[in-house]
């Protein structure tokens, strides 16, 4: 057992450092820090997903004959620690990480090579059509319909908590082509461009005032039968692989690390007569570390399983769990620490580009936001309460 | 990095596993709770044989140079059986301070003996008024011409009143008065004037407090040069915490698989206890922790090597967070057996009162969230 790593580890740790120091602008990492929702805008978000494209990176999770790059559980780790020590910009992951696995394990060869490349490059810019204003955490539920009308699907229905369906250009959504015994048959993965006619989306602030999610009316919207992924009725099966992707992305120590170092810098300086001052908040600091310390040790432990071939189960809802509950102990610090600041609010967005002075130092803006909004990490993809009964069932067997 | 079990590592867990299994059960712990030893003789002549005894040693003085993580991996199996025999004061504590600090032929005149399971030792540290600061010690050591002088009182020692020698740690007072300086004294248990009271430990087995009466002792029994050993008992502590954290880790494994049973079996209502979604989240709740617990045992054990305010800051973020767990899990486990689980008749009580006892020593959680909070505005960032 060794937590170090090893001379080609390391070096690839250069690599990393290397490729980040080139490419990484000063507008990025600001724009990044300023960024007070869960991802980048697109301007940012594509700018450095073209950079890791170029650089042979962009889908770290994808088999080498569809572009990716190979990297074993070890380099993953070295590369997303890195990137979160850096500050790169929160790339949507709709399509590298969510509806790319999907494509590449269920879809056709002319989905594949259409569609896996433009993922690459930056050149597609997804949303994910699952929720429905009448199915969270029910989502076998979905009444969004598709009625199967010559080549084409006719669509009818709403999606909502669509994240950046307002900059997105294609949609891979679930609906329902049929009726069965069981609510998750009849339901289908289908992949929408968003320029259709007949497609409308409406904003949905969130509490920490930033406009990052939407609802999406399909009003008898036409798409050719050829965008189904896989076969018609299975959409369930795929849904839930692509879940299980969500949630076991397995590597968000780094970040938390990086997010809680922000708050104890915060703690440490003036702008907050030093917060850290005060034991309890001193301990507090402590007492996320150490919780980021397990969630890191958890994570290490499933990549030195995956790294030999064992399967690490049902701990991808506790990864997801853990990261959610720290991630929101660390916002709630924050807007403890910084203490007067946390009456102030910024309307304004972005963030990184006010036109005016704001009430607060801007090492603090994006701290209310990030608490406020922070409320929903135990909410997404599936709510904390969905995680235990999944941790119930399939660890422990009740 | 690579965190997998090597082969030896596994075979190690399977022997221990299979050990405490087959030497451990309810009729022998509800036994060893009303021994006055508090445990069996002939297991630890097994430990020995087994070469567990040995397993920490250094290779030059019979040993077999094991690390934090062997240990961890017998400590765990410790736990799940509620193993009594002292194996934290005798080959974690103790030995690790006369291998640390000890000459050539200290370490020649105990360690091999400590190997064979002939010698078995404890480690007198803490006092009352001290309460967890390892630093703070009025014992005092005063230079006499025949050698040493020892007064002063300590409290909580593991398996004193089991041990051959005891290794009290005393401030060295020279002609000008106290030195600033911790010296370790390896003192046989039966020099006049130590006076051992020895009581039944929280979670079984048994501690002591020790008083020192005047104790005088050759020259040669202070261990090493006499330079002050603080740095070496907080690494042995730092260790030690490691290795408990482990054997919680097996506690709290066992409290959760036996209450999940019990959940499944007991039945209100009409159906299981675990047909209620209250319960299945308690005991995920539950399982989230044991693996949490699991991961800082394992982090404290990597890092007893590292720097000392990294070392010092796993030891103390291990400890707390896994006291924590621990008193989560257990109280849990009593709270879904209902009321079986505050009597005697069950075991769980004495599994929840061994996890108690972990928290307690060495200090709680709060102790230890605080030292943590401390060695971090201390530890320059890499």
């Amino acid at each position: 057992m060794d937590l170090s790593f090893n001379a080609e580890e390391r070096a690839f740790q250069d690599e990393v450092r290397g490729f980040i120091a080139k490419n990484l602008t000063d507008e990025m990492k600001r724009a990044t820090a300023l960024t007070p929702s869960v991802f980048s805008d697109p301007d940012i978000g594509m700018a450095w997903q073209r950079a890791l494209h170029r650089q042979g990176w962009g889908a770290p999770g994808w088999p080498v004959e569809h572009g990716g790059p190979d990297w074993t559980p070890a380099q993953r780790w070295i590369f997303e620690t890195e990137c979160a020590r850096a500050g790169v910009p929160n790339v949507n992951v709709m399509g590298v990480k969510m509806v790319g696995p999907v494509i590449i394990g269920f879809g056709s060869p002319e989905q594949k090579n259409f569609y896996l490349p433009r993922i690459l490059s930056g050149e597609d810019y997804w949303c994910q059509g699952y929720s429905e204003p009448g199915s969270g955490s029910d989502l076998a539920s979905l009444k969004t319909r598709a009625v199967r009308d010559g080549d084409d699907y006719i669509i009818n229905g709403t999606k909502i908590w669509t994240t950046h369906a307002h900059h997105a250009n294609r949609m891979f959504a679930l609906v329902r082509t049929s009726d069965g015994p069981r609510q998750q048959d009849g339901i289908s993965f289908i992949l929408i461009d968003m320029k259709t006619s007949g497609i409308t989306t409406r904003p949905i602030l969130t509490i920490g005032g930033d406009h990052e999610v939407n609802q999406v009316f399909f009003d008898d919207v036409r798409v050719p039968v050829a965008n189904r992924v896989g076969e018609e009725g299975k959409g369930w099966t795929y849904g839930k692989y692509l879940l299980e992707f969500e949630r076991g992305a397995g590597i968000a120590s780094a970040k938390l690390r990086e997010g809680l170092k922000a708050i104890a810098d915060l703690a440490e300086s003036d702008l907050t007569g030093r917060a850290i001052d005060s034991p309890d908040i001193a301990t507090r600091i402590s007492e996320v570390e150490v919780d980021i310390d397990a969630l890191e040790m958890t994570e290490l432990r499933v990549l030195s399983a995956l790294q030999t071939g064992q399967n690490p189960g049902a701990v991808s809802s506790i990864l997801k769990l853990r990261n959610s509950e720290i991630r929101q102990a660390v916002t709630r610090l924050g807007a403890d620490v910084i203490g007067h600041d946390a009456l102030a609010v910024e309307p304004m967005r972005p963030l990184y580009k006010l036109n005016h002075e704001p009430a607060m130092p801007e090492e603090m803006l994006t701290v209310m936001p990030e608490y406020l909004n922070g409320r929903a990490y135990t909410i997404f993809g599936g709510t904390s309460e969905i995680q235990r009964d999944i941790i119930a069932k399939m660890m422990l067997g009740i | 990095m690579d965190l997998n079990l090597s082969d030896e590592q596994r075979l190690l867990r399977e022997s221990a596993d299979r050990f405490v299994a087959e030497s451990y059960d309810a009729d022998h712990r509800r036994k060893m709770a009303n021994d006055p030893l508090g445990f069996s003789p002939s297991v630890w002549k097994q430990f020995a044989e087994l070469g567990w005894l040995a397993l920490p040693l250094p290779e030059e003085f019979g040993g077999l140079g094991g690390g934090a993580v062997e240990i961890g991996i017998l400590m765990e199996a410790f736990g799940r059986g509620l193993v009594s025999e002292p194996y934290v004061a005798t080959a974690v504590l103790g030995a690790a301070l006369i291998a640390r600090c000890g000459t050539i032929e200290q370490n020649q005149a105990s360690l091999p003996k400590v190997a064979d399971g002939s010698l078995k030792l404890a480690f007198a540290h803490s006092e009352r008024a001290a309460r967890f600061d390892l630093a703070k010690v009025t014992t005092s050591a005063n230079k006499t011409a025949q050698g040493w002088r020892l007064a002063g009182s300590k409290v909580a020692v593991l398996d004193g009143h089991a041990a051959d020698q005891i290794i009290v740690s005393a401030h060295i007072h020279d002609h000008r008065g106290p030195s600033g300086r911790i010296g370790l004294f390896l003192v046989q248990a039966t020099t006049p004037g130590l006076v051992i009271s020895d009581y039944p430990r929280l979670g079984g087995g048994r501690a002591c407090n020790i008083e020192l009466f005047d104790v005088h002792l050759p020259e040669d029994v202070l261990l090493g040069d006499g330079s002050d050993a603080l740095p070496a008992i907080e690494w042995a502590v730092d260790r030690a915490m490691a290795a408990l954290g482990a054997e919680a880790v097996g506690i709290m494994q066992t409290l959760l698989d036996t209450t999940l049973e019990y959940t499944k079996i007991r039945k209100q209502f009409g159906r299981p206890l675990s047909a209620n979604q209250v319960i299945r989240h308690r005991l995920a709740d539950m399982a989230m922790q044991v693996d949490e617990a699991r991961s800082m045992a394992l982090r404290a054990a990597l890092q007893v090597d590292a720097a000392p305010i990294e070392r010092a800051r796993a030891a103390s973020g291990a400890k707390a967070k896994i006291g924590r767990c621990a008193r989560f899990i257990g109280e849990q486990s009593i709270q879904l057996h209902g009321g079986m689980g505050v009597t005697e008749e069950l075991e769980v009580g004495a599994y929840f009162k061994r996890l108690v006892a972990f928290d307690t020593l060495f200090g709680g959680s709060a102790h230890h969230y605080g030292r943590h909070a401390e060695l971090s505005r201390r530890a320059v960032p890499a």
